[in-house]
Parts: C-alpha cells; structure tokens; sequence
C-alpha cells in the first residue's frame, strides 16, 4: 500500500485536484477570483510536491512503471501547467466555466502521466486517449465563437482518426508478437514485414499527435481557434508529454528497428522543419505564427531523437525544458494582448515597445530564444540536438537544418522588429499586468536565461537518462 | 468451408478501408464519426481473430477490444457534443461549409 502511494504520487495528486474541484462546483461560495487562487495554490503545492517522496518500481503487473527519470519528466510537466495557470489569468478568470476547464486540462495531464509511466500498449493507448479527448472538449469553451467550435470539430475528428490507425497497428503487433508488453516486445522483433508494417501504423499516430509534417494539417487551424490557453497547453504540455513518450518507445521498445527509424525521421524532420519554417513566414496572425513556429521545432526535436543515444535522449528533455519557457512566455504575451485588446495580427504590434516595454523584451527574449540566439537557453537546446544528430555523421541532414534555422530566423526577427523599430500611429495601448501574469512571465524570462548558463541542468537530465 | 484466419482478417481490413474512405470522402459530420466507428471495430475484429487463432491461450485481445468499445463510446460522446456546439453557431454540419480557419 505504501508502495503504490509513493510510486503514484504524481497521479494521485492530480485526481486528488480534479475532485476537488468538482466538488467546488456543488458549494456556493466560491466566487470566481478565489476559486482561480484555490487552483493556482493547488497546481504549486502539486508542482512542489513533485520534488518529495519518489520511488522506482512497477505496479500492476509492469503496466505501470516509474523511475527517477519519468518523475523528473512528470516535473517538468507539472511546471509548465503552473505557469499556465499563472499566466492566462485573467481568461481564466472571465471563463464562465472555469472549474470545467481546469478539470478538462487537469484530465488531460493525468492521461499524459500515464501515459509517460506506461509500461503496455493498452496502457499507453488509455493514456493518449486520456491525454486527447478532454482537450478537444476544453477547445470548444469559446461557446459562442465560431472559430472555437470548428477547431475542437477538426481536432476530435482528427484525434479520433490517428488513434484507429494507431489500433490498427497495436493489433497487428498483438497478431505478430502476442504480447503489448514493453519488456517483451524488443526480444520479438525480427524485421518481419508484418511487424515492419505495425511499427509504421504506430508511428503514424505518433507523428500526427506530435504534428510531423504530413500529419500536421490540423495544428494550425486548433491552434488558431481554440482560446489562447488551451492553445498553451496544446502547444507545450501535450507536445512535450509525446515527445517523452516517443523517444521512450523508439530508444526502449523499438530500439531493433533503429535502421527503419531512422531513415523515416531523417525524411520527415526535414519536410517538418522545411514547411513549417515556409508557412510561418507567411502568416498574419499571431498564434497561427506560433503554431507553424512549434512545428518547425518539432522538426529539430525529430533530429535529436534521429541520433539514438544517450545524448540524444538527453537533448530531447532539455529541450523541451527550454521550449515550455519560451513558447510560454510568447503565448503569455499574444494571450494578454488578445485579451486586453483583441488584437491578434503581427502588424498590431507595430510600436509595441513604446508603450508596453515589459512585455516587448519578454516577448523579444522568447522569440530569440525559439530562433536560437546564443545568449538564450534555445541556442543551447538546439545546439545539443544538433550535436546529438550529428553523432551518426550525416551532415547533409543538419546542413539543412542550419538553414532552416537560418530562416526561422528571419520571421522570428521580423516580429521583433514590428515590435521596437517600426513607426505606428496608434499602437496597443499600455496594459494593466496582473500580479501573477507577472510572476509568470519573469520565470519564464528568467528560465530562458539561466537553464542555458546553468550547466548543471544537463548534466543532471543526462545522469538520470543513463 | 469453415472460415480460417485469412477470412476474418479480409473483411477487418476491408472494414478499416472502407472506414478510411468514408472519413476522407463524406462532407456530413455524423457519417464522419460513423467512418472512425468502422475502423475501431475493424480492429476489435482484428484482435478477437488473431486472439481466436493465433493465441488461444491469452486474453490480452479480449481485454483490448473491451477498452476499445469503451474509449469509442466516450469519443463519440465528446464528438458529438462538439457538433451540437458547432451546429449552434453554424447551423449546418457539413464540413465544407465550416470555414473560419483556412491556410
């Protein structure tokens, strides 16, 4: 009994969370203010707590598992749900449906701990639908907008879609190997083309959560309707959460058909990072700009992954520590300029520097952050993935990703540039910043600057992936 | 002639295409949902087969097609509440005609 606390901690926390806060939709009296500080006090506590009372080990017959590792992972996870809820407070704080919300979004990570901690296909597979389903649910809660409803359509639909071709290859794993269980499978797999086609069908689903570039036609148009923290907590948390998981399964499960898999990411890394780069140079609004601007990362966590070592796996969790900071604090900003003002295209934010200077240089430092500019922590991230890719000495590969990164460069300055040299009559007007937006954005500022200088983060993500 | 594995298998994965068809072919909403509804039994059938045939001795199958059924459920709930939502503001359910969000 005491083992099964410990070693689910993280899970119970979290349902502990989600009942509370049904039953404060029973009471009367919490009115919405104090019912936003109960959940960002109780998403503290969680995250705190994440750093106390962990243990290793298997539960329920190796369905779930968990390891230093995957607590750390978990961690991570639970900082980017604090932030979120820090930040996109005054949304929040309007919704009228805000405890449904933060069941639905709280869901949802519960499904991805499972889904990190999986040690099953079927497990897995509960835990990505968990991880899926409630955050369509949650992109609806604009009810009266038009765009909110068409973006929740187009990702139920297209969820529910991947998952079936998803099955289909977890069946024809069953059929090929008669096992799901992880610890089994990689004895089992011999190439045969049965098995070959199951991998294929399973990593199809991968890339379409994940938003590879074939799979990636639904990311913008969610991204773009869905109310901005949903679009936060899409773009980071769940990303990240697959992120995690694929290179788990790659490196542990499917670790025998690395020759197929590696082949298949190189091809894909390099159309994700190719579109996603093109389409973000042509757009006007800005979280279709940040959605196009995730894709194209995902392409450089792809090279990481591609490396299939040790640093590559290290690599890809540093990474995506960074990319919750600075994907972050750029939706932080785009959300309180659409809520304040409903301003929502790159051209508004023309003069944006004069009046709201705060929020230009986070903003800046974020942007130079996703581009890579060396003081930030995402030169750093993206120099470790591309040091990790270029392990297997294919250099035609990260040639093109240095150019990709050349062109990101070029849109991302091109926003920076709006905001503090071009002239504009009338600019955004100075925005009244809450107290906890506030404490949000300076860790997320200060994340961006110090996980690059603090060596130690590294160091300690590799020691645990070892 | 009593019916081997190869003929269930023919008609799952005749089943999975048709689902793939119809998803990708039909503008209504509900015929969309029904289309992954076709798929995710075509795997149900999938596994009770190759469980039946294959590996008699296990249930890991049987378990699965069981979570299956029950995640689609739930999937078909949250979709269809999703497509009242979206009939409320668009009066229509056909996909061509929900347009907002374009390139």
């Amino acid at each position: 009994m005491n083992e099964f606390i410990t070693l689910m901690k993280p899970e119970l926390l979290l349902m502990a969370m989600i009942f509370i806060l049904l039953i404060s939709k029973l009471g009367v009296g919490f009115n919405q203010s104090n019912l936003m500080k109960l959940i960002q006090g109780m998403l503290l506590i969680n995250f705190i707590a994440g750093f106390f009372m962990n243990g290793e080990g298997q539960l329920f017959d190796n369905m779930y598992h968990t390891s230093s590792l995957i607590v750390l992972e978990k961690n991570i996870l639970n900082l980017g749900m604090v932030l979120i809820s820090f930040l996109f407070t005054d949304w929040f704080k309007k919704c009228d449906h805000l405890a449904e919300v933060f069941v639905l979004m709280l869901t949802a990570l519960l499904g991805m701990f499972y889904m990190i901690s999986s040690g099953n296909l079927l497990m897995f597979y509960l835990g990505l639908e968990m991880a899926t389903i409630p955050v369509a649910a949650a992109a609806t809660f604009n009810l009266e907008k038009k765009v909110s409803s068409e973006a929740a359509m187009k990702m139920i639909l297209s969820s529910a879609f991947s998952s079936g071709i998803m099955l289909f290859g977890i069946s024809l794993i069953y059929g090929a190997m008669g096992t799901l269980d992880f610890s089994e499978i990689p004895a089992l797999l011999n190439g045969d083309s049965l098995q070959v086609m199951a991998f294929i069908f399973l990593f199809t689903a991968f890339a379409f959560k994940m938003s590879v570039v074939p799979f990636h036609l639904w990311t913008a148009d969610v991204y773009e309707g869905s109310p901005i923290g949903i679009t936060a907590f899409l773009s980071v948390i769940s990303k990240g959460a697959i992120a995690f998981v694929f290179v788990s399964t790659l490196y542990k499960v499917f670790q025998p058909f690395h020759e197929i898999w590696y082949n298949m990411i190189m091809v894909l890394s390099v159309m994700t990072m190719l579109v996603g780069n093109l389409f973000a140079l042509r757009q006007q609004n800005i979280k279709r700009f940040l959605a196009f601007s995730s894709i194209a990362q995902v392409g450089f966590i792809l090279i990481g992954v591609s490396s299939n070592s040790i640093q590559g796996a290290t690599s890809v969790i540093y990474f995506v520590l960074v990319y919750i900071f600075s994907n972050l604090a750029a939706f932080g900003v785009a959300g309180l300029v659409s809520f304040f003002t409903g301003k929502e295209n790159i051209d508004d934010y023309k003069n944006f520097y004069k009046t709201n200077p705060l929020l230009s240089w986070i903003f800046a430092l974020a942007l130079f952050s996703l581009s890579g500019i060396p003081p930030t922590a995402g030169f750093f991230g993206k120099l470790f993935l591309l040091t990790s890719g270029a392990s297997n000495g294919n250099y035609a590969f990260l040639i093109i990703a240095a150019l990709n990164m050349m062109i990101s460069l070029f849109y991302y300055l091109k926003v920076v540039r709006a905001m503090f040299m071009d002239k504009n009559e009338n600019p955004i007007l100075p925005i009244q910043i809450n107290f906890a937006t506030k404490i949000a954005l300076f860790v997320c500022g200060g994340g961006i600057v110090l996980a690059g200088f603090f060596g130690f983060v590294f160091d300690y993500i590799q020691a645990l992936v070892k | 002639m009593n019916p081997g594995l190869t003929h269930i298998l023919f008609i799952s994965i005749a089943l999975f295409f048709i689902g793939v068809f119809g998803f990708f072919t039909r503008r209504n909403l509900i015929t969309m949902l029904m289309s992954i509804e076709l798929i995710l039994n075509s795997v149900n059938l999938n596994f009770i087969a190759f469980n039946k045939y294959v590996w008699p001795d296990k249930l890991t199958g049987l378990f699965f097609t069981i979570f299956v059924i029950v995640i689609a459920a739930a999937e078909a709930a949250v979709a269809i509440a999703i497509i009242i939502n979206l009939y409320r503001n668009y009066q229509t359910i056909d996909v061509e005609k929900v347009e907002e969000l374009k390139y």
